[in-house]
Parts: C-alpha cells; sequence; structure tokens
C-alpha cells in the first residue's frame, strides 16, 4: 500500500520500510521548540526525568515570544526561567529580545528547518513548517520535555486529506482567504487526527508565504500538520536560508487518502471568519455592514514580508478611520528591518498605525491591543474564539492583511477592491 | 486505575482551550492558580459549583485550539476526574494522557448524558454509568501502547521507567 508524503518522513525517522494510518510510532527529532508560556512548563516536567541534560543543543529551539518585552513581572520570571536553561544548556538556538521573533515566522527564516524534517513545537502551529515539505507538528509541554531530553516523540501515523488546488488566485485573494475557505468548508474539526496535505498545479500560484499561512492554519481544522510538495520555489527559500541538505519527500501513486477536494483558487474571494469560530467564513461579499474598532496585522499566520507589503500598499497614502486603531507587527526582526528598509514603516505611521516591535501580543490577548466589552476587531490572526483577545463580550474577524488594511481605513470590514 | 465519580458539568462542540485558560492567565503556570480560572470564559460559575470528583461531559472536539498543557492541568487541579466527550482536539488528548488526566471518547454518552447527572466511570472496563438515569454506555478503550503511558502514570514516569 503507497503512503502519504508525511507517512514517507515519519517511517524515515522511525527506522521502519513502511509504516501505515493508526500505527504508533516512534521517531527521531531534527528539532523541538518552545516558547514562554510552553517552555517553562516543560522544564519542570524535564526535572523530574532521570536525564543529564538535553540530547542535542544545536537540536531545540527556544524562542520567547508571547509576552516579550516582558508585559509584566511574572512572564519575566518566565523568560528568565527559559533564559537560564537555556544557558545552563548551552542552547545554540535561543532567541533573545532583539534576535527573537515570532517563533514559526522565525525558525525557517533562521534555516532552521529543511525538507524531510521531523518537528515538534510545544505551540499549536508548529504545523506551519509544512510549507517546506516538513513534517512539523503541534505538542504538549511534556512532550516538549520528552523530546529535548531523548530526541525522540511518539506519534499515531494520521491518514490524510488530500487537496488539489488548480488555477490561479485573483489579485487580493492570498493564502489566508484559501485557508479560510478550506476551514469553512471542513470545519474547525474537518481534518481531526489527520494530515492535510496540499497539491496540484494551483500550489505554484502559492507564494512561500502563502504556503506558511496555510500550513499555519491547518490546527484550525484539526489537522496534525499541513504539507506541501517541494518545487523549485520551495528549494530556493531553502537554499536561501540554510545550509543543511534538504530531503524530498512524495507521496506514493497510490497512496490512500481518506477524503480529496478540488479548489479552484481562481474561484475564490478574500474571505472573513466571522465570531466565533474560524469555520464561520463568509467570502466579502456576504459580510455586510460591519463597524470596528481594532485592526491587527500581524501575527504567525500573517506577519510576514508579502503581509506587510500588501498592508502598506493599502494603507499608503490614506488614513486609518476615526475611531479605529490599527496595530502592525512585523514577525520577526528581519521583517521588522525589511519594512524599514522598503520604507513601509513610515507608510503606516503616516497612515496613523502603530508599528511594534515582533511578539505575539494581541493574537492571544497579552497585551499590545487587548479588546474591552462590545469591541470588534478585524485581525490577520488564526484564532477567533471567545475572548481570544480580551474580554468574552469582544469580537475577533479572521481576515487577510489586504481586507483588515482596507477595513481600518473605512472603519468597516471592506472589500481592498472598493480602497 | 480505580473509578471516577461525581456529577456532571455539560457542555457542546468546541470547547477550545482559550475558554477553558484564558491566555491572559498563562503568565502563572502554578496548577492551584490556573485552577482558580478553569473555564471561565465558558461558565463563569464552574470553579464555585466544582468539586473533587466531578466529571465534564462534551460533544465534538473538546479541547480545540492551542498547545497549552495548562489547559488540562488546570482541569485536573480543579478537581475533576475524568473526561468524557464523543471526539477531543488532538493535541489535548496527548496531553491529558501526558499529564494523567483521564479521558474517554464515547459519542453514545456524550449524547445522553444531561448536566448535573451523577455519572461514575470504570477506567479499567471502559463502562461508563450514568447514576441518575440508570443508562450504560461503553467508552473507547486506549490501544496498549497508550494504556502503558497511562499505567506509568504519564510520560515522564513511562520515560524514567525506561
Ligand atoms: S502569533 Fe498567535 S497563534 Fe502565533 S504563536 Fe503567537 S500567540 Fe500563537
Amino acid at each position: 500500500m503507497g503512503m502519504t508524503m508525511t507517512q514517507k518522513i515519519l517511517a524515515a525517522h522511525a527506522h521502519l520500510d513502511a509504516v501505515a494510518a493508526g500505527d504508533l510510532i516512534e521517531a527521531d527529532l531534527d528539532l523541538v521548540l518552545g516558547n514562554d508560556i510552553t517552555s517553562p512548563v516543560a522544564i519542570k516536567e524535564m526535572d523530574k526525568m532521570q536525564v543529564d541534560g538535553v540530547f542535542d543543543k544545536d537540536k531545540i529551539a527556544l524562542v520567547p515570544d508571547h509576552f516579550v518585552p516582558n508585559k509584566d513581572i511574572k512572564s519575566a520570571e518566565h523568560c528568565k526561567c527559559v533564559r537560564e536553561f537555556a544557558k545552563k544548556n548551552n542552547i545554540t538556538n535561543y532567541f533573545e529580545v532583539g534576535q527573537m521573533g515570532i517563533e514559526h515566522a522565525l525558525l525557517p527564516e533562521k534555516g532552521l528547518i529543511v525538507a524531510g524534517d521531523v518537528i515538534i513545537g510545544a505551540d499549536s502551529h508548529t504545523c506551519t513548517y509544512g510549507a517546506l515539505g516538513a513534517f512539523s507538528t503541534g505538542v504538549g509541554s511534556t512532550d516538549m520535555a520528552a523530546g529535548m531530553a531523548t530526541g525522540k516523540a511518539w506519534f499515531k501515523v494520521p491518514g490524510a486529506i488530500r487537496f488539489n488546488l488548480k488555477g490561479r488566485k485573483a489579485p487580493y485573494v492570498s493564502g489566508k482567504d484559501v485557508i479560510l475557505h478550506i476551514i469553512g468548508m471542513i470545519g474547525v474539526d474537518g481534518a481531526l487526527y489527520k494530515s492535510m496535505e496540499f497539491t496540484g498545479d494551483g500550489v505554484a500560484d502559492l507564494t512561500m508565504d502563502d504556503r506558511f499561512t496555510i500550513a499555519n492554519m491547518a490546527i484550525e481544522a484539526g489537522g496534525k500538520n499541513g504539507i506541501f510538495p517541494v518545487d523549485d520555489k520551495a528549494m530556493a527559500y531553502i537554499k536561501e536560508h540554510s545550509d543543511r541538505t534538504p530531503v524530498v519527500y512524495e507521496a506514493d501513486p497510490d497512496a490512500v487518502y481518506d477524503a480529496e477536494y478540488d479548489i479552484d483558487l481562481s474561484s475564490l474571494r478574500p474571505t472573513v471568519a466571522f465570531p466565533h469560530l474560524p469555520e464561520n467564513t463568509r467570502t466579502i461579499d456576504e459580510v455586510g455592514e460591519v463597524k470596528i474598532d481594532q485592526v491587527v496585522i500581524g501575527s504567525c499566520t500573517n506577519g510576514r514580508m508579502d503581509d506587510m507589503r500588501i498592508a502598506a500598499d493599502i494603507l499608503r497614502g490614506r488614513k486609518v478611520a476615526d475611531g479605529v486603531r490599527c496595530i502592525v507587527i512585523p514577525a520577526t526582526q528581519q521583517i521588522y528591518l525589511d519594512c524599514i528598509k522598503e520604507g513601509l514603516l513610515t507608510d503606516f505611521v503616516e497612515a496613523g498605525a502603530v508599528v511594534s516591535t515582533p511578539t505575539c501580543g494581541p493574537c492571544l490577548g497579552g497585551y499590545m491591543g487587548v479588546m474591552a466589552a462590545g469591541e470588534r476587531c478585524v485581525s490577520t490572526t488564526n484564532r477567533n474564539f471567545v475572548g481570544r483577545m480580551g474580554h468574552v463580550e469582544s469580537e475577533v474577524y479572521l481576515a487577510s492583511p489586504a481586507v483588515a488594511a482596507a477595513s481600518a481605513i473605512t472603519g468597516y470590514i471592506s472589500s481592498p477592491e472598493s480602497i | 486505575m480505580e473509578k471516577a465519580q461525581g456529577k456532571v458539568f455539560k457542555y457542546g462542540d468546541n470547547v477550545d482551550t482559550d475558554v477553558i485558560i484564558p491566555a491572559r492567565y498563562l503568565n502563572s503556570s502554578d496548577p492551584a492558580e490556573l485552577a482558580t480560572h478553569c473555564m471561565e470564559d465558558i461558565d463563569k460559575s464552574f470553579v464555585d459549583r466544582v468539586s473533587k470528583g466531578d466529571i465534564i461531559v462534551a460533544t465534538k472536539n473538546f479541547g480545540c485550539g492551542s498547545s497549552r498543557e495548562h489547559a488540562p492541568i488546570a482541569i485536573k487541579a480543579a478537581g475533576v476526574s475524568c473526561v468524557i466527550a464523543e471526539t477531543f482536539a488532538r493535541i489535548f488528548y496527548r496531553n491529558a494522557i501526558n499529564i494523567g488526566l483521564p479521558i474517554i471518547e464515547c459519542a453514545e454518552a456524550s449524547e445522553a448524558i444531561k448536566d448535573g447527572d451523577e455519572v461514575s466511570v470504570d477506567f479499567d472496563s471502559g463502562i461508563i454509568t450514568d447514576i441518575t438515569t440508570g443508562e450504560t454506555f461503553k467508552g473507547q478503550a486506549f490501544p496498549p501502547f497508550m494504556q502503558g503511558l497511562i499505567d506509568a502514570g504519564g510520560l515522564v514516569n513511562y520515560i524514567n521507567n525506561r
């Protein structure tokens, strides 16, 4: 029986010739990731394990990004715990404020991921790296602790859903609209326990940043991972960022899929997920009149260069509407710097937006844009659960950077086409 | 493992980790402190009403959202002895097993059991009994590998035992 792309990567890392959906395996890990929320719990758990130190100081990435620069004393204590652990164990890839960025934008940029890798991260959006043809998935802190100690993790081999992408996107349609469309179609548990494998001619039409966005939100459909084939674009990205040798796996022609969907990219419209679930999607033509108080452009989903450029294109020479707060957060220091060099920060500030250093901040209602009761935010982040960005009676509408920027200008959820 | 018994707190589909333990409290990792905010954004009175041994019953995709282990930790520290659902989100499922919070998938039980019912769960047999109505259900048993993890008392002990 043929294997999917994910199954092939897992089989190789478990030193097996073949695996099938449902098999329980133990796989070698190429990288173990943690942040300032999950690592302290993992470090405590690791202390209870009878091991001396980490399995490989080069294969652990610690990225304090959620509450940094520290928002309060407790956050500072957490970050201190991570910093001291990193120092004690000589962790190569610890990223202090000044080098750090939002983890899932940072790791690919730093060349820590190549095709064929197996990565676990104590953060649910670890699935982002599937854009580079790697198997990566979110786990909890105890799994992270075990991964840091042993370099291995247990997995139940997932089945897969295949998404055949074809055609080309219309202007102002981005990776965000593709994945919101898919989640709207299959639901927030539509891919529960499964891989989401993206294939087809349409993949070529997606930039790497589009693919990161799509793989990032696989978890919002319940998926274990999202994964893309390694084409010339992906290979060029990997070569540009990493010295390591990628290993390219392809699904067997007779691989078994639990379901298959054809998606014609040319038929997609800018898409918005209404409160309080990512599956509550409507096209921009169906949103009606929704007045907003805040716009957030950033996060591990949409804080990359493509996102900054499209937002700046729309905001340039225009003004954020009266009564709207527009917060822009480049996801990494490199992206921040590139925004400065390209003059995008000037565009944002002149339009009346604020620009923050890299942080998760408002995405999880942490700080830097927490909302009051009754307020509405159009956000390029990935979750719009009750209370996600603040008060339980606040509302989050998920959208692309183009829609978010257009909405900032009008004060209502708006199509970039109308600007 | 023995039995769990307690009164039921019943919830619906897609109970996410943001309502189980809101991110604004994640600057703590102390179980006792997390427990005081457990379920706060879906059921404000939960922490006042819950007593040791009580059981959460929900329908589909319980625990969806973030990877925060703080979610099962908060539930366990609040005194909950078992979560029964039709399905669990996969990271929550892993985390619950890894930290030793008993969970059981059972579509029939998740549909039939009502808020406030007195329910018992026999972990060895997977039998769920609604004492209030007298109905019984058979929950999904764990594969042997996961049962091994649970029997060891979670992943930390499992690794130490090897
Ligand atoms: S940006 Fe939001 S979703 Fe992404 S890692 Fe940070 S908190 Fe999580």
